[in-house]
């Protein structure tokens, strides 16, 4: 079902952890849909994000479309990590099936409610970056046929 | 790589090497059509025959009481479809239970569109039906009541004889959805009032694709697919004959060694229920203790995802299941947990592990050393542990 990329990532998941006193803090998703991802990012002075962890309770694809993210974002400027998109992060790990594309919409939103933190502590705008959603299956409605 | 360790015998069994033997000759030497005259059909005809005899007797059911299926579904939709067509002059209420299987659930949502409305009893937080609503919840225009034997999930069984008691009381008909159930367990249908049972083959060593349903002499229902005379006009269709001498072959294995396959399955789970409830903190075992299937294990471990646990087993070469929605393939965790109680979030960290009695005690122990391995790791990378840690700091 998965990629070898994915089961490797999920198997080997990079930066997993906590980065104390992080520059941003980013928590999205909801226990109730079965996915929550946090991530945390240290950027220095110049706007580089030098180190970036995380921690998720999810899915296999939950866990590797953070660990992807991670190492995606990880050394970049703040405008290069904003391009990061799901597609990004589902190319890198060549595919997610379509029922776990929402774990990588979950990446993608967990790098920008993090960098929105450090927007906000820093009291600085970033272009393109709105305010995280509280919950990103919000809208989403389970379709059945009887 | 060693063996794998199959765990997951509430979803399938293995085929037993007998069922397979038994059934080879119906696709090489006796192919012929039950229906016909010429000897190669009789063949076929009389082994349906002694299957359809074998059954009815574990039972305690006449033979021609015993309908063949393509399997446990079919068995529970036909069921509850025909009844509420044939009993609708009557009535067009129906009474189940809230943990049942989507075979019966989803064919309660088809009736609630189509006219009829379901009553969906509670159960408790140990998944026993609660008999006090069923009662209330009777109405002189029910016409059906349907519960499960035993859960798929989290193996309750139910007070089965106390609901058919409690249906021929008020004249209302009792079908049970049996297929965790029967050939694990003995079944009366005259002593538990049972008016109408389902079962499947693959669910005790058998083959898939083949099961029954049980329906009582003097039931009206119908036929539910229309054709031939097969299975006395009520399931047309020429007969699945190698699949009936399997699921006959299996269930006549089955209940040659009930007690003795069912005191080793309730060795091999009590060991793991032991083990993995005093090893593996933050847990729950889900489900009734003692009314409990001899082969099901369920728990939840909170703070982690069922399928992050489940691929980490898979790794080790562990077949197990979860109610987690990344299983199930909604957003949804199971509705058998959701119904006894749990918060989504321990829901979606729920294991289940159904052994058979070809398991050993070495093969316990290598599965809960695993669990409490992967439990571990999986917790060291979610937030909702941490967040949980440094609340207890
Ligand atoms: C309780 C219960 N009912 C019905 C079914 C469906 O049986 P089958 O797979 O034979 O259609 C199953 C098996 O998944 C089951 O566990």
């Amino acid at each position: 079902m998965y990629s070898e990329k994915v089961m490797d990532h999920f198997q080997n998941p990079r930066n997993v952890g906590e980065i104390e006193n992080a520059s941003g803090i980013g928590t999205v998703g909801n226990a109730k849909c079965g996915d929550i991802m946090r991530i945390y990012l240290d950027i220095d002075d110049d706007g580089i994000i030098r180190d970036c962890k995380f921690k998720t309770f999810g899915c296999g694809a939950a866990v590797a479309t953070s660990s992807m993210a991670t190492e995606l974002v990880k050394g970049k400027s703040i405008e290069e990590a904003m391009k990061v998109t799901n597609k990004a992060v589902m190319e890198a790990l060549d595919g997610l099936p379509p029922v776990k594309v929402h774990c990588s919409l979950l990446a993608e939103e967990a790098i920008h409610a993090a960098l929105w933190d450090y927007a906000k502590k820093h009291g600085i705008e970033i272009e393109g970056l709105e305010e995280p959603k509280a919950d990103i299956h919000e809208g989403e409605e389970d379709e059945e046929e009887y | 790589m060693e063996q794998p360790i199959y765990l997951d015998n509430a979803a399938t069994t293995k085929t037993a090497p007998e069922v397979v033997e038994a059934m080879l000759p119906y696709f090489t030497e006796h192919y012929g059509n039950p229906s016909s005259i010429y000897s190669i059909g009789s063949a076929a005809k009389e082994a349906v025959t002694q299957a359809r005899e074998k059954i009815a007797a574990t039972l305690g059911a006449r033979t021609n009481e015993i309908y063949f299926t393509g399997g446990g579904s079919e068995a529970d939709n036909w069921a509850l479809v025909a009844t509420a067509e044939a009993y609708a002059a009557k009535g067009k209420h129906i009474i189940t239970s809230k943990i049942e299987h989507h075979a019966v659930l989803h064919t309660c949502k088809y009736l609630e569109k189509r006219g009829y409305e379901v009553t969906y009893v509670d159960v408790d937080e140990n998944g026993i039906l609660k008999l006090e609503d069923l009662k209330r919840a009777i109405r002189p225009d029910t016409i059906l009541i349907s519960v499960m034997f035993a859960n798929n999930e989290i193996g309750t069984v139910q007070p089965v004889r106390e609901i058919g008691v409690i249906a021929r009381e008020h004249g209302i008909l009792f079908h049970t959805d049996a297929v965790q159930a029967y050939a694990h367990l003995p079944i009366d249908v005259e002593d538990m009032k049972i008016d109408m049972l389902s079962a499947s083959g693959h669910k005790f060593n058998g083959p898939k694709g083949i099961g029954f349903l049980y329906i009582r002499t003097g039931i009206k229902i119908r036929s539910f697919l229309h054709g031939g005379q097969q299975e006395r006009g009520r399931r047309a269709g020429t007969e699945n004959v190698p699949g009936i001498v399997g699921i006959g072959r299996a269930a006549e294995l089955a209940f040659s060694k009930l007690q003795e396959n069912g005191a080793k399955e309730k060795m091999l789970r009590d060991h793991l229920i032991k083990r993995i409830g005093e090893e593996v903190p933050y847990c729950r075992l889900n489900g009734d203790a003692k009314r409990r299937l001899a082969n099901n294990v369920n728990y939840s471990f909170r703070f982690i995802e069922g399928e992050s646990l489940l691929i980490m087993l898979d790794m080790k070469g562990i077949c197990a299941s979860s109610g987690s929605a990344c299983t199930s393939g909604s957003l949804d965790p199971s509705h058998v947990l959701l119904a006894i109680g749990l918060p989504h979030e321990t829901a979606h960290g729920s294991l289940r592990l159904t052994v058979s009695a070809a398991n050993t005690m070495e093969e316990m122990d290598r599965v809960v050393d695993a669990v409490k391995e992967i439990v571990g790791r999986l917790r060291e990378m979610s937030p909702l542990y941490e967040d949980f840690i440094k609340k207890q700091k």
